[in-house]
């Protein structure tokens, strides 16, 4: 395998699956010259006039679609861990002979473990999106066939827009849809909220099938996913567990530690000013994230601060404060819980966005950049700030990159993080997988202390003698290092052999993730 | 010499953090095996194995088979698991020193701040880490009601490698030891490490705080120690109560009296409510006694870690009776703990006034502290100090509050 340096100083692959790649050349400095990718032209004569697009079967659709092997199939994750659809599909792929399947999630979940046998068997060559937990697990020990690729979800959309990857038939999960092909996630047993994640799928792949569990007669509105872009419409008995699609209440963290994370990210984005009227804030729906928006809450009611916009993931906190008038809108891009789906539902300020308009990196639409303060986790940073969100310590991949490369770009970017997790730091030399340079990394915040990126000075004298604990993140690390009884072992990679490769915002190589050794 | 083959001791299991579990089988030779299932082995499997290895040698121990499971214990952990291991078959065998944290050389005072003061189950390591980041006043390193009874001997090697090795960032170090004659035994292990305070739970009698003072000079003069080691005995029964002033003048070493309602309002043959006036007398007598002997009068724990609202208002019940701090079971209690017992805005402005008044008087080489026509006597220039105290403590003046004093006043 060739490899070469990056500007990141990371050896990258020149070809992935055989495609030829762009190494990484810095933020912002590779203009891609090229037209976008073009879906192919169709016609009404081919669609039923009567508008009926239900073919009896996912399998019917499939071959309809003109399955065969090497395809690119796609899937979305709204249905997040309760997704059965995926598993049923290539359960039928696999039993249709099908192999060398490309799929192209949006992410995946420790659901999709079904799939580790048609890794295995060869009915899927590799996965592009996210590998987490054990096919994350399966990946790093080398046993996929291809080598798998890490996108955000602004980067996926990228892609799929520049070319990069074609999608040859989109199975697009519906939890509500009409005969048409009009869907949306808004009603329906496997209620998701929004479907923003299959919206590229449905406007550039050849063939787009929609599946859902919940039928209704023309028109299915709002039509998030539009009949327009739809060739075929399968009814099933069940897309998926909903009790694992969305948290009836997502559940703030009742971890002190955690807790005292969260309040300080609060206290920090308010002593740096950044807290004022008409500001804006994104934060997930992770036990920290939410804690800070409680916290962040308290001080807006106290000090009569209104948000102009807050982007979700959203949740029963962040529809609280819709609610309340604490903001003016939600920017969703997932709902997270019950709450924030009746809220989309119901509240006309509570905005279905999809990553294709807020989070690539190659679009006219993309807002990241516009977000005043952004809260975000990470596995790993080291002393130049470099994060790593993909890969733990010991060199396992456990994660995908989801949105959280995209919400760098926020004016403040602040990792919430604790100093270790399970003895390992989190503060450490050099990272085992790059995920965003230093650059893109403001602020870390941890249970013992702040560190700010010296390359942000006007936040350094921002928060100057407000009685924060801003300190040096060597000597967080340091202090870290200690209590773990000294720095880790180095973890034994086969740096001859890359699993998978993490791509940046516009598609050229960040980093490679190697084969993790037993 | 060894009495058992088979010694284990720690935490197993998935749901298990920060913690391990050992099984030694000592054998007659073959050496030292060590079988170790470890959740951060890529990272620390190597450092752990020589460490084992270090702990065998300091325990004289030459041949075994070691059974090692652990969820990311630190070394300290690791340490005190596999010294309780070994304990059960070596009487008085060589206890491993772990390495000393910044914070095992800091000191105490009798009447320093004791506001809120949490508690930490003795056995479980996890929540020592980072309890000291949460800044209460005094943390309590339980060794008595959360640690169940076949646990009670490992808790104690946890216990005192804790308060060598971990830092708990200044906040003032306790111990809670069991109740007497077990927590005789607790004192041997906690006594050369640093301890500020000894909780006596369920004191009845000045002889059992006396008891408790004899046991600490013994030790403390064994390992050649002159840091002083104060007595914070609870209260918790009917007898307790009527003895309370001689608990609390039993030795100059003890610096507050405390007051354990559950266990309280069971002996008297009721339930704790949320009034309180099942114990507004017990309360009564605790602070009276506490302050008839110059110490401190420290409240019972406030248990429902959900209600900050009723926690306010049980702390400012608290202080309004003479209470001055008050135990807790949750680091988010903390806060809310000492902000329920800083001073208000009328209480600083008072003492302000008087404390200066005091300090002119001082200048002025008078004994006499007048605020205009008025005199003003020590207890009350005394407790103005107090208040100006926890005044700056909670943040609510700053250092160079005199000038912005005086500015005010001109």
């Amino acid at each position: 395998m060739k490899m070469l340096l990056n500007k990141a100083g990371r050896s990258v692959p020149t070809h992935v699956n055989g495609q030829l790649e762009m190494p990484y050349a810095g933020v912002g400095a590779y203009i891609p010259q090229k037209n976008k990718a073009k879906p192919k032209v169709t016609t009404a004569a081919s669609y039923p006039a009567d508008g009926n697009k239900i073919l009896p079967s996912l399998k019917d659709a499939l071959i309809k679609a003109g399955i065969k092997d090497g395809v690119t199939i796609s899937t979305h994750h709204h249905l997040r861990n309760g997704d059965l659809l995926t598993n049923y599909m290539f359960d039928i792929v696999h039993e249709l002979g099908i192999k060398g399947v490309r799929w192209f999630p949006s992410a995946s979940f420790p659901c999709h473990s079904h799939l580790i046998k048609y890794l295995e068997d060869g009915t899927i060559h590799h996965i592009e999106g996210s590998m987490n937990g054990p096919l994350g697990e399966f990946t790093s020990y080398g046993k996929m066939s291809g080598m798998g690729v890490l996108r955000s979800h602004g980067g996926r959309y990228q892609s799929v827009q520049d070319g990069e990857v074609h999608i040859d038939i989109a199975v697009i999960a519906a939890p509500t849809a009409d005969p048409f092909g009009n869907a949306n996630g808004l009603t329906g047993k496997a209620a998701c909220g929004g479907l923003g994640f299959a919206l590229a799928d449905s406007e550039y792949a050849d063939n787009v099938i929609v599946v859902t569990d919940n039928l209704v007669p023309f028109p299915c509105v709002p039509w998030q996913i539009q009949g327009n872009n739809v060739d075929s419409v399968v009814v099933i008995e069940s897309l998926g567990d909903s009790s694992k699609i969305v948290s009836g209440t997502t559940e703030i963290t009742k971890s002190p530690d955690r807790l005292l994370i969260a309040e300080l990210v609060a206290k920090f984005i308010e002593s740096a000013g950044i807290l004022k009227d008409g500001f804006s804030f994104q934060a997930g729906a992770g036990g920290t994230a939410l804690a800070f928006a409680m916290f962040l809450k308290e001080r807006m009611k106290a000090l009569n601060i209104k948000a102009s916009f807050i982007r979700g993931g959203s949740t029963k906190y962040l529809v609280e404060m819709l609610e309340e008038g604490l903001t003016g809108y939600i920017l969703d891009g997932q709902t997270f819980d019950l709450h924030g789906v009746r809220s989309m539902g119901v509240n006309p300020n509570h905005i279905m966005t999809s990553p294709f308009t807020s989070y690539n990196y190659h679009g006219k639409g993309n807002f990241a950049s516009i977000i005043d303060a952004v809260v975000l986790g990470a596995t790993e940073v080291d002393v130049n700030f470099n994060a790593n969100v993909v890969s733990h310590s010991d060199g396992l991949l456990l994660h995908g990159i989801g949105g959280w490369q995209n919400c760098l770009f926020a004016k403040c970017s602040i990792l919430a993080i604790p100093t270790f997790r399970d003895r390992i730091p989190v503060i450490v030399d050099e990272v085992t997988t790059l995920c965003a340079p230093g650059e893109m990394i403001d602020v870390i915040v941890t249970e013992r202390g702040i560190a700010i990126n010296p390359l942000r000075q006007d936040l350094l004298d921002a928060v100057k003698d407000k009685g924060l604990p801003i300190r040096d993140i060597r000597d967080i690390q340091k202090e870290t290092d200690e209590i773990c009884g000294g720095k880790p072992t180095k973890p034994t990679l086969d740096k001859e052999h890359v699993v998978a490769v993490v791509k940046w915002v516009d598609g050229t190589l960040l980093d490679s993730v190697y084969k993790v050794v037993k | 010499m060894s009495t058992h083959n088979n010694l284990s001791s720690g935490k197993r299991g998935t749901s298990v953090r920060s913690d391990c579990y050992f099984e030694i089988e000592l054998t007659a030779k073959g050496g030292i095996n060590i079988e170790s299932k470890s959740k951060v082995e890529a990272l620390y499997g190597k450092q752990n194995r020589e460490f084992i290895l270090k702990l065998c040698a300091n325990a004289k121990i030459k041949n075994a088979n070691i059974l090692f499971e652990d969820s990311g214990a630190l070394p300290f952990v690791i340490a005190a698991r596999f010294d309780a291991a070994v304990s059960e078959g070596f009487q008085n065998h060589n206890i491993f020193q772990t390495t000393q944290s910044e914070d095992f050389s800091s000191t105490t005072s009798k009447n320093r701040l004791r506001r809120s003061r949490l508690y930490l189950p003795g056995n479980e390591p996890k929540f020592f880490l980072n309890a000291g980041l949460h800044k209460p006043d005094g943390i309590i390193l339980d060794l008595e009601d959360s640690v169940s009874p076949q646990e009670k001997e490992q808790a104690r090697f946890l216990v005192k490698n804790a308060l060598r090795s971990v830092n708990f960032y200044g906040c003032e170090r306790m111990v809670r030891i069991n109740q007497l004659p077990m927590g005789i035994k607790d004192l041997q292990f906690v006594i050369p490490e640093n301890v500020h305070v000894i909780l006596l739970p369920k004191c009845e009698s000045d002889e059992q705080v006396k008891l408790v003072g004899d046991e600490i000079f013994e030790i403390k003069k064994l390992h050649r120690l002159s840091n002083p080691i104060y007595i914070m005995p609870i209260i918790e029964s009917a007898k307790g109560v009527e003895n309370a002033y001689k608990i609390a003048s039993a030795s100059p070493y003890v610096c507050a009296l405390t007051i354990g309602l559950e266990d309280y309002t069971a002996d008297i043959g009721t339930a704790r409510t949320q009034t309180g006036t099942e114990s507004f007398y017990a309360r009564s007598v605790v602070i009276n006694a506490a302050k008839s002997a110059g110490i401190q009068a420290i409240d019972s724990v406030f248990s429902d870690v959900a209600d900050m609202n009723a926690l306010t208002q049980s702390v400012l019940e608290a202080k309004s009776l003479g209470f001055e701090g008050k135990g807790c079971i949750h680091p988010r209690q903390i806060e809310p703990i000492h902000a329920a017992f800083a001073p208000t805005q009328d209480e600083i402005q008072k003492a302000s006034k008087i404390v200066v008044a005091f300090d002119e008087a001082q200048k002025r080489g008078s004994s006499v502290i007048s605020i205009g026509s008025k005199m003003i006597d020590p207890p009350v220039v005394k407790r103005a100090l107090r208040v100006i105290e926890l005044a700056l403590l909670n943040n609510l003046i700053d250092e160079n509050w005199r000038e912005n004093y005086e500015n005010a006043v001109k």
